[in-house]
């Protein structure tokens, strides 16, 4: 980690009419941080992540992800960002060298890049046997690893994943968490968000959101202390309970 | 007699040449009134138990019954008598909240007002947006409605499939709490998860891998079956530490666990040794024996 900063969001806000999904929130992600982004069901995570990824255009605010703007330059920050997430990830009716082979000519990757890359990616997941089998036939804790591959497989600066283990087993679950470190290690800064508070223990830093906003924001270890509490869980039940926002 | 008995039960997909084998013959029974967790992974089987439960789907081979009926030759009488929540959305998105619980009413010969005791606790918090349409409610509203639909003719069984998956921490705690209600007024409820840490919640649960049982017993029982001593372990260098710990002989296995790392020994003895060891690699450490939870004996399982 070095105090480049990958992502910097300044008062990011969006509306749509009289509501604000995402209220007014301000942070930095460092280079090769591995970044809990935490939150209950609608407190606007989904929303702020979308900005971040270029996807939707904030209402006001500054934000910069892989030193582009969130406003006018969201076709270099989609082309420096991988993505996955546990709903959407890969195509089932492809196999899995078709699905590398179809993300990588997206990203502009070069044939040559794409073999040498392919061969090596397999190898680490030890998927040579099952290179030409439908992604279909795959279990789910595979198919997750597989996608993580995939969406680092262009070398992006940052990777942002939501969910990425839900309902993973948890041997596997530990395995994906794994490949995340090694990422980090090559610089790649991760952006996750999970359901399960042991993984909010794994991340460098965590932020919770509440009613949009983000209300809470350091180590495991200082939101722990600040909050008097054991856990990772016991920080997130109090702070999400205080929530007015209703998801009833 | 049981509420659910489920017999040597097999379920397969695919092709004869590539047969899936989703169900691998298993076997257990549900107690009436019991709270029971079928607890495992993604592509354990828990749904095609489910829908087999249900009598949505045939097994082939084997046996089950709820209530005391055949799921194969009396799946009329069940499906009188059950509640069925799937894993994925699937009321009617262009019906209103109302509307969907009305249907659902119909069909089952009832009426809202009838039952409305049952589900007054969890339909009151939906039923300020009873005129809008299901497919415009959020996550947390569209499971109340969905479980409100599946008990508003009061089965005697409740299944529940995955009903908190990709739900957050807070309403995970608030669903049990509904559940437990649920239970003090006498339904049986099987009730699947991926969430290790909602096995405690359960009267029993099974635990479920690759269309297997690896386990059935009280949350208790499953963790007094654990038979190696665990330890929590924390250092400055979490993953020069676990390096460090796969490599040392009396290990059986060792992983990360929230801010520790878990570590499983072979003999008890050996903790003073596994010090040593660590102090000798200059790495600076606390070490302490913890109680293992459902998560802990689930990886020990998988790994038999």
């Amino acid at each position: 980690m070095n105090n480049e900063n990958m992502i910097s969001a300044e008062g990011l806000t969006k509306r749509f009419g009289d509501f604000i999904a995402v209220d007014n929130i301000s942070f930095e992600v460092k280079k090769g941080e591995i970044f809990g982004f935490l939150g209950a069901n609608g407190a606007g995570k989904t929303t702020a992540m979308r900005m971040l990824c270029g996807l939707s255009l904030p209402s006001s605010g500054k934000g910069l992800v892989a030193g582009f703007d969130v406003y006018r330059q969201t076709e270099q920050i989609k082309k420096n960002i991988g993505y996955m997430s546990q709903k959407f990830s890969l195509y089932e009716d492809l196999t899995i060298t078709e699905n590398i082979r179809f993300y990588a000519g997206i990203y502009g990757k070069s044939n040559a890049f794409i073999k040498e890359k392919t061969a090596r990616v397999l190898k680490q997941l030890h998927l040579e046997q099952e290179a030409n089998k439908l992604v279909r036939s795959l279990p789910l804790g595979w198919k997750q690893k597989l996608a993580f591959s995939v969406a680092t497989f262009h070398e992006p600066s940052i990777v942002f994943l939501d969910e990425p283990t839900g309902g993973v087993d948890p041997v596997t679950r530990r395995e994906f968490w794994n490949m995340i470190y090694q990422a980090a290690e090559n610089g790649i800064t991760v952006f996750v968000t999970t359901h399960y508070m042991d993984e909010a223990e794994y991340c460098n830093r965590v932020s919770i959101m509440v009613d949009g906003r983000i209300d809470a924001l350091d180590t495991p270890s200082a939101l722990k202390k600040t909050f008097n509490a054991a856990s990772m869980e016991e920080v997130f039940l109090r702070l999400a309970r205080s929530a007015t926002r209703s998801d009833a | 007699m049981p509420a659910v008995i489920v017999h040597e039960l097999v379920k397969k997909y695919g092709s004869a040449k590539e047969p899936v084998e989703a169900l691998k013959g298993i076997s257990f029974n549900v107690e009436k009134g019991e709270l029971f967790g079928i607890i495992g992974p993604d592509g354990a089987g828990k749904t095609s138990l489910f829908r087999i439960l249900t009598t949505l789907l045939l097994p082939d081979s084997g046996s089950a019954s709820v209530d005391g009926f055949d799921t194969v030759k009396e799946y009329k009488q069940i499906r009188n008598r059950v509640g069925y929540m799937p894993g994925r959305f699937s009321l009617y998105q262009d019906l209103t909240v109302e509307e969907n619980l009305q249907f659902f009413a119909t069909i089952f010969n009832t009426t809202i007002s009838g039952n409305y005791e049952l589900i007054k606790d969890i339909y009151s918090q939906i039923e300020p947006f009873k005129k809008r349409k299901a497919g415009k409610l959020s996550g947390g509203m569209k499971q109340k409605l969905a479980l409100s639909c599946a008990l508003i003719h009061r089965p005697s069984v409740l299944f529940l499939d995955e009903p908190t998956t990709g739900v957050d921490a807070v309403s995970r705690k608030e669903f049990w709490g509904i559940l437990k209600g649920l239970r003090a007024q006498g339904i049986t409820i099987l009730v699947s998860t991926p969430y290790m840490d909602e096995a405690g919640l359960c009267d029993r649960v099974a635990l479920m891998q690759n269309g297997q049982l690896l386990s059935m017993n009280t949350p208790d029982g499953v963790i007094a079956d654990f038979k190696y001593l665990l330890l929590a372990v924390k250092g400055p260098n979490m993953g020069k530490l676990l390096q460090a710990l796969k490599l040392f002989d009396g290990v059986e296995d060792a992983y990360p666990f929230g801010e520790y790392h878990h570590v499983v020994l072979r003999n008890d003895g050996d903790q003073q040794r596994l010090e040593q060891y660590l102090r000798e690699k200059a790495l600076d450490i606390s070490i302490v024996p913890v109680k293992p939870n459902i998560e802990d004996c689930f990886i020990a399982l998988m790994k038999n």
